[in-house]
């Protein structure tokens, strides 16, 4: 039983003193109005009406109608509200923007700036985002705006939003960067690294890994700026402990971070390249490089640092080395990009050949090529494309020739079309390849797996 | 704040043995299971710790000495009452006649309590209001189906429904029964949305408008209803955040932001519609005749819209002539009988404003072509002759109205987008909601400060001082733009010793007016079907009193049919000059 039931009593004295209460709350008021609460006399019992009839049946509840169909409707093209003039501020802004007028766009800004006071929207850009992205873009624009102005902004903006923290801070990391000002940028980057905010850490999952990922490029910046001081050092003849132990601190920072970056599916170029310059430089032994590379060429097989890989694997002494240089080598080909790449082309050529001299494991190219062989002569090896290599590079036809050959036979429109004008201009190494070609006819045979090859 | 120690009170309860105690409003502490009052008061009442576990209250009736500390006990009405206060003394600061707020507005708010049973009456409903709201903050929703949910309440509209998703509203709905201690600040707050209104008017924001022009009218003072919704928009006239002049101990939050709170400006068909139904509810009797002496006469008023339209003198004579030929300058048509169903009730201002635009078409046709040979005649003649005044060239005006009509749009275009609407002291749904919207509050002003340096522009611009005209033409200036002065000769001609016009046609907007208790309009406008000219002059109205321009074009259709009236009824089968 609900305590009102209990306590009506107490009501019952509420209604005696109801009156007097009233006149005594106007008297000590001294009333709102001239002729405020003398009028409130007599309040009478309450009706007893809502205890009775209400056994009977059970009441039927009606669904709520939504205001517009409660109402007969009134056109309300005029009527203008909180929302509509918001929107038509926000419009005034747009466009200012677009006519690079920043002052414009700040004083409308200024009063678009309360939207905020009801912002509860579910949509994806709410007025909080929008100030925070419009209020960025007139900070930088403007001709008055300050770098103090900017932080103190982007502080408010990071209070506002607790959903977009990370973004915000990334990009007010972004604008001290382009000013110059590493120092609070990486300060300001290990401080958002640091960020929790229960559910809300776990949901900013990928902006908080190019956190750490931005620290990291900047703990191998100020690591190579230390390199390069103590290089100088050096050739001073004379050393700088602490300078080196800073050194090292960076580098295990970057490090951590930028292992950990490049291990997730995605784009990551700016961050591995300068890892894998930064192993390098830093003398690090080619195991760790190699196992970076590994794990750069299994989530981008075209990235341009293969062929680096490649010939660090081609070098090397053990076969399972060989053999991966060899599969990394075919799947950076695999790519557009390369198409042209003589460097890359070559480093196959070379690799190839060197397995046929050898005649040590055909299987290995046999493996690669089965899942080739079906697109690569139109994808590589087509007539169109010798001509056209041909007139516009040469070394290009040479290599590209080299692997045709081998793989495809000396019957190989490519190879024929490429070694045929190399004979023509009386270029020695043609000639040579023909040799090579003809001379090693059968492991192409055994390669493809089939006499009738007919491209 | 006298909740806290419940919490460490850990006996068992002598009837139940469960340890769940509440506090009583006197301090008395109760088990929230059983509801049993034990003897154990709370000894320390520290106002410093905001609890927030879920304690009830028990009311005791009297409340108010606990309640000292928070606010006033005070009503809904109270409220309106102040509302209408404050604008009464705005209305008299605008030079309208003092008697107004003490005698008439005073006069119909008493009879609006006494009508609808909240004051002056042997039963007030306001003492249900007592036992409800002591329900309300002594039980849990969970435990009493018949109750009303607030989520109910919260999503009951009013006129401004828009308030729905305001501040707190949305975020506040899921945990609705924890806070139903505060549903608001006002005693009846609650009751006041719910209350069936079949038989009683629900008083509302838009309506202390509709009490203002209701007493003005009553006065016969020299403001219409666009003139007053405009002083509003300007702020001359309090209404939006009016509640910032509440006396301090007056609290609003819950509820109350939903009543008191608008975020949309008055509409001219709500404010005048409401102002019917009060009267109405209201028993009034008859008005005070319009004369031709008053202001809301159509032949005073079309003097000033000529005026603002900048259109020629010379056609006053014509405006009175329609009015007089159609009977709308009589008492018994201009005014207003609540009671009386049968007459149409008058819209002053959109009358007068359809009149000029009857006579427009009378003399100038406005079909997009008679218009501009008149004009090309008036030109012609002008050049030639330039000593007897000019005549009067339509083409020039419409030219001149547009360039001027163009830049007061857009000024009110961009007045409106840059429109704050918020004030200083903002509302919070619950005491918890407090510190989050204040914290709200202080950056919304730290950004208002930081971008409006950057603004470059100067602080707004101290309000417009009120005045009656929106566009000025004077015969002073030398540029030629006023045409007050101008002659209507080139478009008259005599005959039989009286001057008609030249143009012998006219067309009707409609053949056949609707049936205005059925679908709410007498007739119905989109620009595309009408002349240009039409559009255009229309738009100049619309502007001048911000209505739609619809609302013009119905009044014009009234006119016409009551102007041809002998024409289309009599002789059905005559189509009289119609051309479209």
């Amino acid at each position: 039983m609900p305590p009102c039931r209990r306590v009506g009593g107490h009501v019952g004295a509420a209604r005696a003193a109801a009156p007097v209460a009233a006149a005594v709350t106007a008297a000590r008021r001294g009333g709102p109005f001239p002729w405020a609460m003398d009028g409130f006399v007599g309040r009478a019992a309450p009706r007893p009406a809502a205890q009775a009839g209400s056994a009977l049946l059970p009441a039927l509840h009606l669904p709520l109608l939504p205001p517009h169909l409660y109402r007969p409707a009134t056109s309300h093209e005029y009527k203008l509200n909180f929302r509509k003039s918001k929107e038509a501020c926000l419009s005034y802004i747009q466009d200012a923007m677009l006519q690079k007028q920043w002052k414009r766009a700040a004083e409308f800004l200024t009063f678009y700036i309360e939207s905020l006071e009801k912002d509860f929207s579910t949509e994806y850009v709410g007025p909080s985002e929008m100030i925070w992205r419009i209020g960025t873009e007139i900070l930088c624009h403007h001709s008055h705006s300050s770098m103090k102005e900017f932080n103190s902004f982007i502080e408010q903006m990071k209070t506002l939003g607790v959903k977009r923290y990370l973004k915000v801070c990334l990009e007010h990391a972004f604008h001290l960067l382009c000013n110059g000002r590493t120092d609070e940028a990486y300060q300001n980057l290990s401080l958002a690294e640091s960020w929790r905010f229960g559910e809300q850490t776990t949901a900013q999952d990928k902006e908080l890994k190019l956190i750490q990922a931005y620290r990291g490029l900047l703990d191998y910046y100020s690591w190579s700026k230390q390199k390069n001081v103590l290089l100088e050092y050096e050739r001073g003849g004379f050393e700088d402990l602490s300078v080196e132990q800073e050194m090292h601190s960076s580098f295990r920072k970057a490090a951590v971070n930028l292992k950990e970056i490049i291990q997730i599916p995605g784009v990551w170029d700016l961050f591995v390249k300068c890892y894998v310059d930064f192993l390098k430089r830093h003398g690090e032994p080619k195991k760790s490089l190699i196992s970076v590379l590994k794990i750069l060429h299994d989530i981008v097989p075209s990235h341009e640092l293969m062929i680096d890989f490649n010939i660090m694997l081609q070098k090397s002494k053990k076969r399972k080395k060989r053999r991966l240089g060899l599969e990394v080598i075919f799947a950076a080909l695999d790519y557009a990009g390369w198409k042209e790449n003589v460097k890359a082309w070559s480093c196959l050529a070379r690799q190839v050949k060197q397995i046929i001299i050898s005649e040590k494991h055909p299987d290995w190219i046999k493996q690669e090529w089965n899942s080739r062989k079906d697109w690569w002569p139109t994808f590589h090896f087509s007539r169109y494309l010798a001509k056209r290599n041909w007139q516009e590079n040469e070394s290009l036809a040479y290599e590209k020739a080299v692997v045709a050959g081998i793989l495809l036979g000396k019957d190989c429109k490519y190879f024929k079309y490429v070694s045929h004008q190399g004979c023509k201009d009386q270029k020695k190494r043609f000639r040579t390849l023909k040799k090579f070609v003809n001379k090693h006819s059968s492991v192409y045979l055994r390669i493809s797996g089939l006499s009738d090859s007919s491209v | 704040m006298d909740r806290e120690k419940a919490e460490d009170y850990h006996e068992r309860c002598v009837q139940c043995s469960e340890v769940n105690w509440g506090l009583t409003d006197g301090g008395r502490f109760y088990c929230r299971t059983c509801h049993n009052v034990i003897e154990r008061t709370r000894e320390v009442v520290n106002t410093d710790v905001i609890s927030n576990t879920r304690v009830q209250t028990i009311s005791r009736g009297l409340r108010k000495q606990e309640k000292t500390d928070e606010g006033w006990e005070w009503y809904v009405c109270e409220g309106f009452q102040f509302v209408l206060k404050k604008q009464a003394e705005a209305l008299e600061a605008l030079g309208i006649c003092p008697q107004m707020k003490d005698e008439i507005l005073c006069n119909f708010w008493r009879r609006y309590l006494q009508k609808s049973q909240q004051a002056y009456c042997n039963r007030p409903a306001g003492e249900a209001i007592k036992v409800l709201s002591g329900c309300d903050s002594s039980t849990d929703v969970d435990s009493e189906p018949e109750r009303p949910s607030l989520l109910h309440l919260l999503s009951f509209s009013e006129s401004d429904g828009d308030l729905l998703t305001d501040c707190s509203f949305g975020s506040s709905i899921g945990k609705v029964s924890e806070s139903t201690s505060v549903c608001s600040g006002s005693v009846d707050g609650s009751l006041h949305l719910m209350k069936n209104q079949k038989d009683k008017l629900r008083m509302s924001m838009p309506m202390t408008l509709s009490f203002c022009y209701m007493a003005l009218l009553w006065l016969r003072e020299p403001m219409t209803l666009s003139d007053l919704l405009r002083f509003v928009v300007e702020g001359h006239i309090p209404y939006l955040n009016v509640f910032q002049c509440f006396p301090e101990k007056m609290k609003l939050y819950g509820l109350d932001l939903k009543i008191f709170c608008v975020e949309s400006w008055p509409v001219y068909e709500e404010v005048y519609d409401k102002m019917l139904q009060l009267a109405a509810f209201l028993e009034l009797p008859r008005f005070p005749d319009i004369t031709d002496s008053c202001f809301l006469h159509p032949d005073m008023l079309c003097m000033k819209y000529l005026m603002e339209a900048n259109l020629p003198d010379e056609l006053h004579n014509w405006t009175c002539r329609v009015v007089k030929k159609i009977r709308i300058g009589e008492a018994d048509f201009l005014t207003f009988a609540p009671g009386n169903k049968s007459t149409r009730k008058v819209k002053y201002d959109v009358l007068a404003a359809a009149v000029i635009v009857v006579v427009l078409k009378l003399l100038f046709l406005l079909n997009d072509h008679y218009e501009w040979l008149l004009s090309d005649f008036a030109e012609e003649r002008n050049k030639n002759n330039k000593e007897d005044g000019l005549y009067f060239e339509f083409r020039k005006w419409c030219k001149i109205i547009k360039g001027s009509l163009d830049v007061e749009q857009k000024k009110l275009d961009e007045e409106r987008a840059k429109y704050l609407w918020r004030c200083e002291k903002p509302l919070f749904y619950s005491a918890k909601k407090k510190s989050k919207v204040l914290k709200r509050r202080q950056i919304v002003v730290n950004l208002q400060n930081q971008f409006g340096k950057l603004s470059g522009s100067v602080q707004p611009a101290e309000k417009p001082h009120p005045s009656s005209f929106q566009l000025n033409w004077s015969e002073e200036n030398t540029d030629g733009s006023c045409f007050h002065g101008h002659s209507l000769k080139g478009i008259l001609q005599e005959k039989c010793g009286l001057l008609t016009a030249m143009n012998p046609d006219y067309w009707l907007c409609t053949v056949k007016l609707c049936t205005e208790k059925l679908c709410g309009h007498l007739a119905h406008y989109r620009d595309l079907d009408f002349p240009q000219s039409y559009h255009f002059v229309l738009r100049l109205f619309s502007f001048l009193l911000r209505i739609q321009p619809s609302y013009i074009h119905e009044e014009v259709c009234m006119i016409e049919h009551k102007l041809f009236n002998k024409k289309l009824y009599k002789k059905p089968k005559y189509s009289p000059g119609q051309r479209k």
